[in-house]
């Protein structure tokens, strides 16, 4: 990096992979001017709860559905699985093809029209009204609590990037990037968090979209790519001839692909428990599309969100299997970190680095701080409305006044963001941080779909299963993960398999943890009195009318868009089988 | 965008800034000819991404900005 560009305070010890010009200091800079600015602006529209809370419920289908993908994208999305796509080739891309497309789409189609009419603020809102008080206690408590560990471990995550990436000193990134995340939430709530995610998501696709494109071009497109993934002599003697470029091929047995996992942990762990539980009840995402204006762009936002999710390994996985091909140096496990060597989360800067010339690496690195921003503006927001409405509002059991709520959301913010910097801070204590971050959402998320999806689509589920099933899939979850670390070959009962890698051990745990959340639910169900069907219309299947939208041509029914999407999901899936 | 409300699109401010980013990208591609100040090796320099790239957002980041100006489509 050149020194004299670049104030002393802001230097971490040691080299680092990128060396900035004035001109990508100058896009860096402009981008914290911008969100800073748009925070201010929105400040003077954001007046009542629902502003700050549900950005108004007036977003168009667009805006809604970029967002609720660019809450996601932040989620240590660019970083993280470039790099595992450079360790696991192409299957990463489950994690955006069946590990989402289904699950957004059953959420546009099946389950938004019931979080969309009972009006509630939040997923932990749906639940009281569902089943009551306990189970919505149960998940706001455990959603606040993943949502600052997550934010603190993404801002930790960024703030490592920064250091490795561009030299910049740890608690520097921290701070001035959380800082910026909390004024503009504070000053703008949701309202402020939506445009600048829309905004990042621009700048996202902008910034990393030359990679593979001129990484095509340099390899000589895709049988060009992998004809230099098989014969690259820096890379094959460690990966013993192993496929990385199919996608379903290779998924016969746990040994047979570079993720030691089977294709029944892919379709049902991750494409049914993991994606169903994280796409459909996982606030931070919902609460994008909860502001949607109207039904049909409530339903419509998750599609289009989609639809762009198909096409993101092309920044994100495409890099990674590029880096596998071009790159003159073997990148290691980030545990292997040391002087001179390179770890597989480097992949995507060190591709940065290769391709792209002065201002365009400034967009570039923009790009990467943007993601974590938007992921973490997403954690930061759904916390301070699960924290007000269904924490504090629901503890005092009193009316209160909309400024009083705003209030209580924008010290929600600020306590948030001092919350997710203490996680940040903490989060440095462990070697692998993505292990944690998988670890978290089988504990609370994959259960949390059980309890969600049994009150949605089956009236007989009464208050009591909610709560129990909800807690049994939580506990039990949480028990098979420390049964795993004190006594490591409980991995052939969890995982089925003792070959199975962590990744595999993930999603085996997030379907165990749900089937038990199902079994105690049925169970209790048939054992405890249910609610009467009459308080249960709008909040179930098949009870009461939903309302009917507005008659409309064909071509813009959220149906037609999902049956697009699919037919291209399908195609996709066997170019690369 | 926003449904009823005299506010600025978030288009707007999109383009402005895609637009600023392209005017510097393209501007900084012709004075520097495609090469870092650092001295680091860029591959396939010769493409002149960084003309192509500044051109694009300038004419996409002109578009939205004169599209979603604030004076043209005063509910956005």
């Amino acid at each position: 990096m050149p020194t004299s560009i670049v104030p002393a305070f802001l230097l971490a010890s040691g080299g680092s992979i990128l060396s900035l010009d004035p001109v990508d200091l100058l896009v860096i800079v402009l981008y914290f001017v911008t969100v800073i600015g748009i925070g201010l602006y929105l400040k003077h529209h954001t007046k009542t709860g629902e502003d700050f809370f549900m950005a108004g419920r007036e977003m168009t289908a667009w805006i809604a559905g970029l967002s609720f993908l660019a809450a996601n994208l932040g989620s240590l999305e660019l970083m993280g699985w470039a790099g595992a796509a450079y360790q696991y080739g192409i299957l990463a891309t489950h994690w955006y093809w069946i590990g989402a497309i289904p699950a957004m789409l059953f959420l546009g189609l099946v389950m938004m029209p019931f979080y969309y009419i009972c009006k509630t603020h939040s997923v932990p809102g749906y639940l009281q009204l569902r089943y009551g008080e306990g189970s919505r206690t149960l998940a706001a408590v455990s959603f606040g609590f993943m949502t600052v560990l997550m934010s603190g471990i993404n801002m930790f995550a960024m703030a490592k990037v920064m250091q490795v990436v561009l030299g910049w000193d740890l608690h520097f990134s921290i701070w001035v990037s959380s800082l910026t995340v909390g004024a503009y939430v504070v000053l703008g709530g949701l309202l402020s968090a939506i445009f600048n995610e829309v905004l990042q998501f621009v700048l996202i696709w902008l910034g990393a979209m030359l990679i593979p494109i001129v990484g095509l071009i340099e390899t000589g497109g895709w049988s060009g790519m992998v004809a230099r993934i098989h014969s690259n002599p820096i890379v094959q003697p460690h990966v013993h001839g192993q496929d990385f470029t199919h996608l379903w091929s290779t998924m016969g047995s746990f040994s047979g692909n570079p993720m030691g996992i089977h294709w029944t942990g892919i379709v049902l762990g991750l494409g049914w428990v993991i994606s169903f539980g994280y796409w459909t009840t996982d606030f931070l995402v919902v609460q994008r599309v909860m502001s949607a204006k109207d039904l049909r762009s409530a339903k419509l936002a998750p599609i289009i969100g989609a639809a762009f999710k198909m096409f993101v390994p092309f920044i994100v996985i495409l890099p990674g299997l590029l880096g596998l091909a071009v790159l003159p140096q073997l990148l290691v496990p980030e545990t292997q970190r040391a002087p001179g060597l390179y770890t597989y989360n480097d992949v995507l800067p060190l591709m940065l680095a290769r391709y792209l010339g002065p201002g365009l690496l400034g967009l570039g690195v923009t790009a990467l701080i943007a993601g974590f921003m938007s992921g973490m503006a997403g954690n930061v927001t759904a916390f301070s409305t699960v924290w007000t409405y269904d924490i504090y509002k629901a503890f005092r059991k009193r009316e209160m006044s909309d400024d009083h709520l705003v209030k209580v959301g924008r010290w929600a913010t600020i306590v948030g963001v001092l919350i997710s910097i203490g996680a940040a801070y903490f989060a440095m204590q462990f070697q692998s941080i993505m292990d944690y971050v998988q670890a978290l959402f089988s504990f609370f998320i994959a259960p949390l779909f059980g309890t969600v999806i049994f009150g949605m689509l089956w009236k007989r589920a009464t208050p009591a299963a909610g709560f129990w099933g909800l807690l049994a899939g939580t506990a039990s979850s949480i028990a098979m993960y420390v049964w795993v670390k004190v006594d490591p070959t409980a991995l052939r009962y969890i995982a089925l398999s003792p070959n199975a890698k962590d990744m595999a051990e993930n999603m085996y745990r997030a379907l165990w943890s749900w089937l038990i959340c199902a079994g105690v639910t049925v169970a209790v169900s048939y054992m405890t009195q249910p609610k009467p069907v009459s308080e249960l219309a709008g909040l179930v299947y098949g009870v009461g009318a939903l309302p009917h939208e507005e008659p409309v041509v064909l071509w813009k029914r959220p149906i037609f868009w999902a049956g697009v999407v699919i037919v291209v999901f399908f195609v996709l899936n066997l170019l690369v089988w | 965008m926003i449904h009823g409300r005299n506010m600025i699109s978030i288009w707007f401010f999109i383009g402005l800034l895609v637009l600023i980013y392209g005017l510097i990208i393209f501007g900084w591609g012709l004075v520097s000819g495609g090469h870092a100040a650092t001295g680091r090796p860029i591959a396939l320099v010769e493409l002149r991404t960084d003309l192509w790239m500044g051109g694009f957002m300038t004419l996409a980041g002109a578009f939205y900005t004169f599209k979603f100006a604030p004076r043209r489509r005063g509910e956005k």
